[in-house]
């Protein structure tokens, strides 16, 4: 069913670097989040929120490339929201490393199963 | 209220949201969206957008920590994300028709449904039950550590535990949680995979799950920044605390907590719901 698996990408090196994978992802989001969250709270943390109506985000904090470019422009909440996508982005990247050590490993079967996943993750952010 | 203080005690509850949901393998989700809509008035919308962003930060943090410890198993989970991610985006379509109130229905019956399942005895693990052929096809079984040495498992009813787990990913998508409840029912009491090995894969799958819904509620303005920022920076550092805890602690008590919690956010998020004050 597998094949020769090679030495050095054993399902238990492929679990750590998975972990560190999760780590650095959660990591940096988390640092852009706070960034973005402390230039949020000095410049408008003395308005008052309203989340009692639900209007939606405007278009430029919904897609990838508007919330890039509102993230550049120094906006707190482009950079939140830049901060939200990176997290976003984790399990997706680790799907993908996951993709890699399968095929690797020479285990088409897994290879597969994990290309669809990947497959589908793409299509819910590109949609 | 102003924005800073209102951040600061959605923080605080999020970090205590964090903490439950790692304990108890829910991932914290499932705590944020009654936390936001029953504590601070906040439209569900908003608030299972925040909570799914969540529930990415905490699975994928704590899973970190799991995967090295070796309880995680990445072929079950990379196997059962098909399931769960399919589902996810069907829940997420269905998020953008039903109404607030119908969602806080459904929400409430999941929390009181999950508390239930968590208290049914289970049968334990039988050897003489016949190996499913599909387990090891896929090599899905495996090996957890113990203080006796790693102790061998074998993996059941690989067919009704992957549609279990479609149903997780659709609630999943529809209410901004984990599903974790649903995932390690699947797992521990279909599949028969031993309670420590389902939290901690459950955990280790949710980030994927949740990474489907989450890129459709994005795209439809479900993800307001103010508010997912205090959410993620407090579920986070909560998250990690909550799976420290994990690895020492009873099982049965783990299961005790997980119930309370989940059965009494259920019955207030059914009550608020059906009274049409979401």
């Amino acid at each position: 069913m597998t094949g020769e698996r090679r030495p050095g990408w054993t399902d238990k090196r492929v679990e750590q670097v998975v972990g560190n994978l999760l780590r650095a992802g959660v990591g940096l989001a988390a640092t852009v989040v706070l960034i973005g969250g402390l230039l949020y709270l000095v410049r408008h943390g003395a308005s008052s929120p309203h989340y009692g109506v639900f209007e939606g985000e405007p278009a430029s904090l919904q897609s990838l490339d508007g919330i890039a470019r509102a993230a550049l422009r120094g906006q707190s909440r482009g950079v939140i929201q830049l901060g939200l996508v990176l997290l976003i982005l984790t399990p997706i990247a680790r799907v993908a490393f996951s993709l890699f050590a399968f095929a690797r490993a020479s285990d088409w079967v897994f290879a597969s199963v994990t290309a669809i996943v990947l497959a589908l993750l793409v299509y819910s952010l590109l949609l | 209220m102003t924005v800073l203080e209102f951040s600061l005690l959605v923080w605080l509850g999020a970090f205590a949201a964090g903490f439950l949901g790692a304990l108890t393998g829910l991932g914290g989700g499932v705590v944020i969206t009654p936390l936001l809509t029953l504590g601070f008035g906040v439209d569900i919308r908003y608030a299972i957008g925040a909570s799914l962003v969540s529930v990415i930060a905490t699975s994928s943090g704590a899973a970190a920590a799991y995967v090295k410890e070796g309880y995680s198993n990445i072929r079950i989970g990379m196997f059962l994300e098909v399931a769960t991610t399919v589902g996810a985006l069907v829940g997420a379509f269905l998020a953008g028709i039903a109404s607030p109130g119908a969602i806080a229905v459904v929400f409430g019956l999941v929390l009181l449904y999950s508390a239930y399942l968590a208290e049914q005895p289970r049968p334990e693990p039988s050897a003489a039950e016949p190996p499913d052929r599909l387990a090891n096809f896929l090599r899905l079984n495996g090996s957890y550590p113990t203080p006796d040495g790693p102790r061998a498992y074998h993996v059941r009813h690989v067919p009704a535990g992957f549609s279990l787990m479609f149903v997780a990913g659709v609630l999943s998508g529809l209410l901004g949680i984990g599903s974790g409840a649903v995932k390690v029912l699947a797992m521990d009491q279909v599949m028969r995979i031993p309670f420590k090995v389902s939290t901690t894969t459950s955990n280790f799958m949710i980030g994927v799950t949740a990474a489907a819904g989450a890129g459709v509620y994005l795209r439809r303005g479900y993800i307001d920044p103010g508010l997912a920022m205090p959410i993620v920076l407090g579920v986070l550092p909560g998250a990690l605390a909550g799976s420290r805890v994990l690895v020492g602690a009873k099982i049965r008590r783990l299961r005790l907590v997980f119930s309370i919690v989940v059965a009494v956010l259920g019955l207030e998020m059914l009550y608020k719901g059906l009274t049409g004050r979401l």
